[in-house]
């Protein structure tokens, strides 16, 4: 586990040279060097280039998604394990200072991750995210496991410094103490970004990696260099993902698989019943002390629906009567996955010629008409529950973002809960 | 598609797409009368459509058994008026919208006559965003889009999951969702809706003076806001509904594998099947976690 420094001697070389060709091609030649707008073209049939043509690809991806989706939500309803502890370990070791990644790893990885604990948040309401770094051998906590995503935005919008040697053993011994405090029915995750070739252990890692496994430490780490055994023993033994990123773009796909909610394995986790607290925001401007910082605070705050104490931040646990406080609008962001929509079946080109007669010739959602769809001609589809006739466009929509059939919902006795009645 | 690209759309061109309650069950019982009310709203229209001349309305009934498209000022048939401009848009709208109250009712004839006092809510919020994704897809020179819900009947806790998931979908392509509350009581719906999407949530206290109230809060582009004293909240209810009864809590039992609400303790979860352990009584969950606490 020497080879750090080799690589490290071939990086340097490659940066000189990388220098040099920067020096000797022309302002022009740079900007189409770094927009890559050959990328943007495909050859045809008779090898002429085209621009790629974004929407019907998206169209098509869409679809297939869709297809996946609906396979799993027939299967069974899967359970997924919604409530996750996750702890993002980032090494910042001599090799993220690396600049193969623009304008270097570290800042790449910070920018990724970002975004990553947005999306997490998004689409984990109840989980928590903390954060470690490695760096001079040792593992730090930069910031604790917390519900909101601001705080550790902010952390690693903050001053980031890259020094010394990592060590895979020091951080999953961090991670394994903080992971070991939390509730049973939380899963317990670790992504590590690693992007040494190297760990520099005070002990014997593989005790730790069993230990681990042991604690249902599901642990999953994103290379940045090159596959490394020791990466990829951890995440055999541990349940987790391994994989190594070739670009910033395949880093974003591969942190991103990390968001939605991994199957939950049964023996991972006790399903529970968990009392929790909406508790109602308090009026802009009004004066009272909070149970937390026990502060007279203005404005800003909730109030415990059992005990009506007032807390400053959601989710969190009432300092008096002990009551689990969330925000409801936080547990509602996942249950489109719950109740999700049937896939909207396509309307074939005969049925389309009656649309004159129907009293419905434009799309039931945005009122865009039907009849002249312009260069795809006569496509649309159709809800299996409400029949309404939808645009391509609002097919899309409905699916990837709304969650809601506007036509099922403007009928009554279809509400999709409803029908969810025991 | 209406908007020419020629057009150069400064941040002041709106398109606002109100939601008309004209559920019968809560007309009747109001002291404000739904023709009143109509006078005020379309007054309203009109004082939008002539604050700037690109600016665009659409009108969405949002009835008990259904809920349509009543008016586009984008449609030529609209515009066609040229100068006389209100008669034309009272006309129109009038008649859609009577057209459009009459159906709903024959709708509600054929359903065993329950009592029903919600609207359909959720419905037309979930038109209004297909509605206004059509106007983003529309090119990059576009008004920018806000929602007016001008609502008086009770929510209605079986559209809670329906109506959270449009108020997400309009919080990630940022559009605002106002809300005007004239009903007797206090609608969670509506306050989590604008404190969400950062639109402004207002209960009149006059509704004499409905008008002014709709000019003064709801009439200004979104930039202008930036400089105006608007209704603070008075406080947000973030109660949620429960899914076994559909009834609203604002404290309940939450399945730790699929984050269900229900209002009781149950043995198995409805929604995703798994069966519970032992009652998770509050208490030993909140020594188990203060204990990790107390020095935060
Ligand atoms: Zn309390
Ligand atoms: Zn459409
Ligand atoms: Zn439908
Ligand atoms: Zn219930
Ligand atoms: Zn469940």
């Amino acid at each position: 586990m020497k080879n750090s420094d080799g690589r490290r001697l071939n990086g340097e070389a490659e940066e000189e040279d990388d220098d040099e060709e920067d020096m000797n091609i022309e302002a022009w030649e740079r900007s189409y060097a770094e927009d890559r707008s050959w990328e943007a073209l495909q050859e045809d049939e008779s090898g002429r280039l085209r621009p790629i043509d974004e929407s019907i690809i998206s169209h098509a991806q869409y679809r297939r998604r869709l297809r996946a989706r609906s396979l799993t939500a027939t299967t069974a309803r899967i359970q997924k394990g919604l409530i996750r502890y996750l702890y993002i370990v980032i090494d910042l070791s001599r090799a993220a200072t690396e600049m193969d990644f623009r304008p270097s790893r570290m800042a790449v990885v910070a920018r990724q991750v970002g975004a990553f604990i947005r999306e997490f948040f998004d689409q984990n309401p109840l989980s928590q995210v903390g954060l470690v770094t490695i760096k001079d051998g040792i593992a730090h906590c930069l910031t604790d496991l917390g519900g909101s995503p601001e705080s550790h935005v902010k952390a690693l919008t903050g001053k980031l410094e890259c020094s010394g040697d990592s060590s895979l053993q020091n951080a999953l011994d961090l991670v394994h103490g903080l992971l070991n405090q939390i509730p049973s029915y939380g899963h317990r995750e670790v992504l590590i970004l690693y992007s040494a070739l190297s760990t520099c252990d005070p002990g014997d890692i593989m005790e730790t990696i069993q230990k681990c496994k042991k604690s249902k430490i599901r642990c999953s780490v994103i290379g940045l260099s090159a596959e490394m055994f020791i990466c990829k023993h951890l995440c055999q033994e541990t349940g987790g993902s391994y994989s190594v990123a070739l670009d910033e773009s395949h880093l974003k796909e591969l942190i991103l698989e990390h968001a939605p909610p991994p199957p939950a394995i049964a023996e991972f986790a006790i399903a529970n019943l968990i009392k929790m607290g909406f508790p109602q925001r308090a009026a802009e401007g009004s004066i009272s002390i909070c149970s937390c910082h026990k502060e007279a605070k203005v404005g800003v705050g909730y109030t415990c629906p059992r005990c009506k104490a007032r807390v400053c931040d959601l989710p969190t646990e009432c300092r008096i009567c002990g009551l689990q406080l969330v925000s409801s609008p936080h547990l509602a962001r996942s249950y489109h996955h719950l109740f999700p929509i049937a896939p909207f079946d396509e309307v074939p080109p005969s049925h389309l010629k009656d649309l004159h007669n129907r009293s419905q010739s434009t799309c039931f959602g945005c009122q865009q008409s039907l009849l002249s769809p312009g260069n795809k001609p006569g496509l649309c589809v159709a809800c299996p529950k409400c029949k309404k006739y939808f645009c391509l466009d609002c097919d899309i929509y409905i699916h990837e973002s709304l969650h809601n059939c506007p036509g099922c919902e403007s009928l009554r006795h279809s509400n999709p809960v409803a029908t969810n009645e025991e | 598609m209406a908007s020419a690209p020629s057009k150069l759309y400064s941040d002041d061109v709106t398109l606002v797409v109100v939601l008309l309650d004209t559920n019968p069950f809560f007309w009747s019982t109001s002291s404000f009368s739904f023709s009143q009310f109509i006078t005020h709203v379309l007054v309203f229209v009109n004082a939008i459509l002539t604050m700037n001349q690109l600016n665009q309305v659409v009108v969405i009934a949002t009835g008990y058994n259904s809920c349509d498209y009543i008016y586009d000022s984008s449609l030529a048939s609209n515009q066609s008026f040229g100068n006389g401009r209100m008669p034309a848009l009272c006309a129109n709208l009038l008649q859609n919208l009577e057209d459009f109250m009459v159906k709903d009712e024959q709708l509600g004839k054929e359903e065993s006559e329950g009592r029903i006092t919600c609207s359909l809510l959720s419905g037309s919020l979930s038109m209004a965003l297909c509605y206004i994704q059509r106007i983003f897809r529309s090119g990059s020179l576009h008004p920018r889009p806000r929602i007016l819900c001008l609502q008086g009947s009770p929510d209605g806790p079986e559209q809670y999951v329906a109506i959270m998931n449009a108020i997400f979908s309009a919080q990630r392509s940022m559009v605002p969702i106002d809300s005007c509350y004239i009903g007797a009581q206090n609608s969670a719906f509506l306050q989590q809706a604008s404190y969400i999407t950062g639109g402004v949530h207002h209960k009149p206290q006059q509704l004499d003076g409905l008008f002014q109230y709709l000019l003064t809060i709801f009439g200004t582009d979104l930039h202008s806001r930036n400089f105006l004293q608007l209704p603070k909240p008075v406080g947000v209810d973030f109660r949620a509904s429960c899914f076994c009864h559909k009834s609203t809590i604002d404290m309940g039992y939450i399945c730790s594998v699929c984050l269900s609400i229900f209002c009781k303790h149950h043995k198995k979860c409805s929604t995703c099947g798994s069966i519970f352990g032992q009652a998770q009584s509050d208490d030993a969950s909140a020594t188990n976690r203060k204990r990790k606490t107390p020095d935060l």
